[in-house]
């Protein structure tokens, strides 16, 4: 195979690593107390990387379309239960709103991406599929837990002013609408951020990896479009779908407002 | 049991009827066996030690709340047979802390009648200047910001909040707790001023002074604590 860029040697690896010694050099200066959670921070991003490393070449030599879809799932499910370990408040059957709304969500999309806009063929095309459902996954999912977070606070800070507007006769829907719409606002901000500054401050790390592996900029550019609008609208949904079931599990349907379900983490 | 329930009261149907009401907060009862009526144009107060659960009676009384043992019943229906928004929108549960949006006083009083249940009534000026008259205010309260009114002042929009309402029973928790004596007259005043324009009308109070339970209801139902 012709490799048009540089390949990495573990000498330039560990040369790399080196560089965390600032880090550390900053903490201990600074008595900033960081020095182990560096360390480990850093041994663990060089574990975890060289090992997906692996699994990424087995999974990109895969031709049957059910072990790539599991492979996609595990990854769809491990971001729907570490979306809900970001969140302060938890309910009973978190875990699974969000891994469903997660799901839903990015299959609808990623399938929409790969099929009907990229054309990839086949669909499943490890090389095209694994790297878009992660990108879209790991935005679907700060999405998520920042605003089913901010659902919940909002539920529990503005108690009085909902259970207000229930005691004068509003449905559940009504005294919730203004908590939704805050709750998605919040979680489509981090994505509408990026999308402004994009190419401006950031270049995006796709991008940049398809010009460092010799990809034309100009080529590398259209990938990017594509993927930010899936990204955006997989976020979009991926908060609806959050915040959605979490309002049908917090308010019943007998239109009250069921903060008891709700419970705090130390 | 539920089917002859009624026909035990004799004459006029209760406007609420409380039958063996129990409620459980994490598996420890706060009260059991709960019964009373609450009949057209009657002022009753419900007393008790505090933490007997009066708040929680009220909320319950509001739907507030799940109840885990018996039933409610209003103007000779079970409760479940109403829509809960409709029920809200006739038996109003007043809380101590006013809770108001932001905006006008104004904003606050129209706010309202964006809800479904309310669509077919319209902010109507004339009777909240009328109420306001009957507090010594003028119109330009209308016009005052929500975050720029004291504590009575705030409990003052949120009583005039329910009332335009026209509902059949307020369901007062303390409102007047921790407010000075004339702003405790005044919405004793509103409530009295709302209750002659239909003398079916009705209210259930708690409050932490005696004399205004004398001053403002005739009948008292103790909360015993378990």
């Amino acid at each position: 195979m012709d490799k048009t860029y540089l390949v990495i040697g573990d000498v330039q690896l560990v040369l790399a690593a080196s560089l965390l010694l600032i880090n550390i050099i900053i903490s201990v200066v600074l008595q900033l107390g960081l020095g182990k959670q560096l360390w480990m921070a850093g041994i663990r991003s060089v574990v975890q990387l060289l090992l997906i490393g692996y699994v990424l070449e087995w999974v990109f030599t895969l031709e049957q379309p059910p072990l790539i879809l599991l492979v996609g799932l595990i990854m769809t499910i491990m971001a729907g239960v570490s979306s809900v370990q970001r969140t302060r408040r938890r309910f009973d059957g978190i875990y699974f709103n969000s891994i469903l709304s997660i799901l839903a969500s990015t299959a609808l999309i990623t399938g929409i991406t790969i099929t009907g806009i990229i054309q990839v063929n086949p669909w499943y095309d490890p090389q095209y599929l694994i790297p878009l459902l992660g990108m879209v996954l790991g935005n679907a999912l700060t999405g998520i837990t920042l605003a089913i977070d901010r659902f919940m606070d909002d539920l529990t800070t503005g108690r009085d002013r909902i259970e207000a507007m229930l005691t004068l006769g509003a449905t559940r829907w009504e005294a919730a609408h203004d908590s939704i719409r805050m709750a998605l606002r919040t979680g489509m901000i981090p994505t509408i951020n990026s999308m402004m500054v994009m190419g401006i401050v950031s270049l995006p790390g796709m991008m940049t990896g398809q010009i460092l592996a010799g990809a034309r900029p100009t080529d590398a550019v259209r990938y990017q479009i594509i993927i930010l609008f899936a990204i955006a609208a997989a976020t979009a949904l991926a908060s609806i779908g959050g915040i959605l079931l979490a309002f049908l599990r917090l308010f019943s349907t007998t239109h009250q407002l069921r903060l008891d379900r709700l419970r705090r983490l130390p | 049991m539920p089917s002859n329930y009624l026909s035990q009261q004799s004459g006029i149907t209760p406007l609420l009827a409380v039958q063996a009401l129990g409620r459980q907060i994490q598996n420890r009862w706060i009260w059991k066996n709960l019964q009373f009526d609450l009949y057209p144009g009657e002022n009753l107060a419900i007393t008790g030690a505090s933490g007997s659960g009066k708040s929680l009676l009220l909320r319950s009384l509001a739907n507030l709340d799940p109840i885990q043992e018996g039933q409610l019943w209003f103007q000779g229906k079970v409760l479940s047979s109403y829509a809960e928004p409709y029920y809200r929108s006739q038996v109003i549960y007043l809380h101590q802390r006013p809770a108001l949006i932001e905006g006008s006083v104004e904003d606050n009083l129209r706010q309202v009648y964006r809800f479904n249940i309310h669509r077919h009534q319209s902010f109507d000026r004339d009777q909240i200047l009328a109420y306001l008259a009957a507090l010594g205010r003028d119109n330009s309260f209308l016009t005052r910001p929500s975050s720029a009114l004291s504590g009575g002042e705030a409990q003052i929009v949120a009583f005039i909040r329910a009332l335009q309402l026209s509902p059949q029973v307020l369901l007062l928790d303390e409102p007047t707790a921790s407010l000075d004596l004339e702003t405790v007259y005044a919405l004793e005043t509103l409530v009295q001023y709302w209750q002659k324009a239909d003398p079916n009308r009705a209210t259930v109070w708690t409050s932490h002074t005696l004399e205004q339970i004398h001053r403002v209801t005739q009948r008292q139902f103790n909360l015993q604590s378990l």
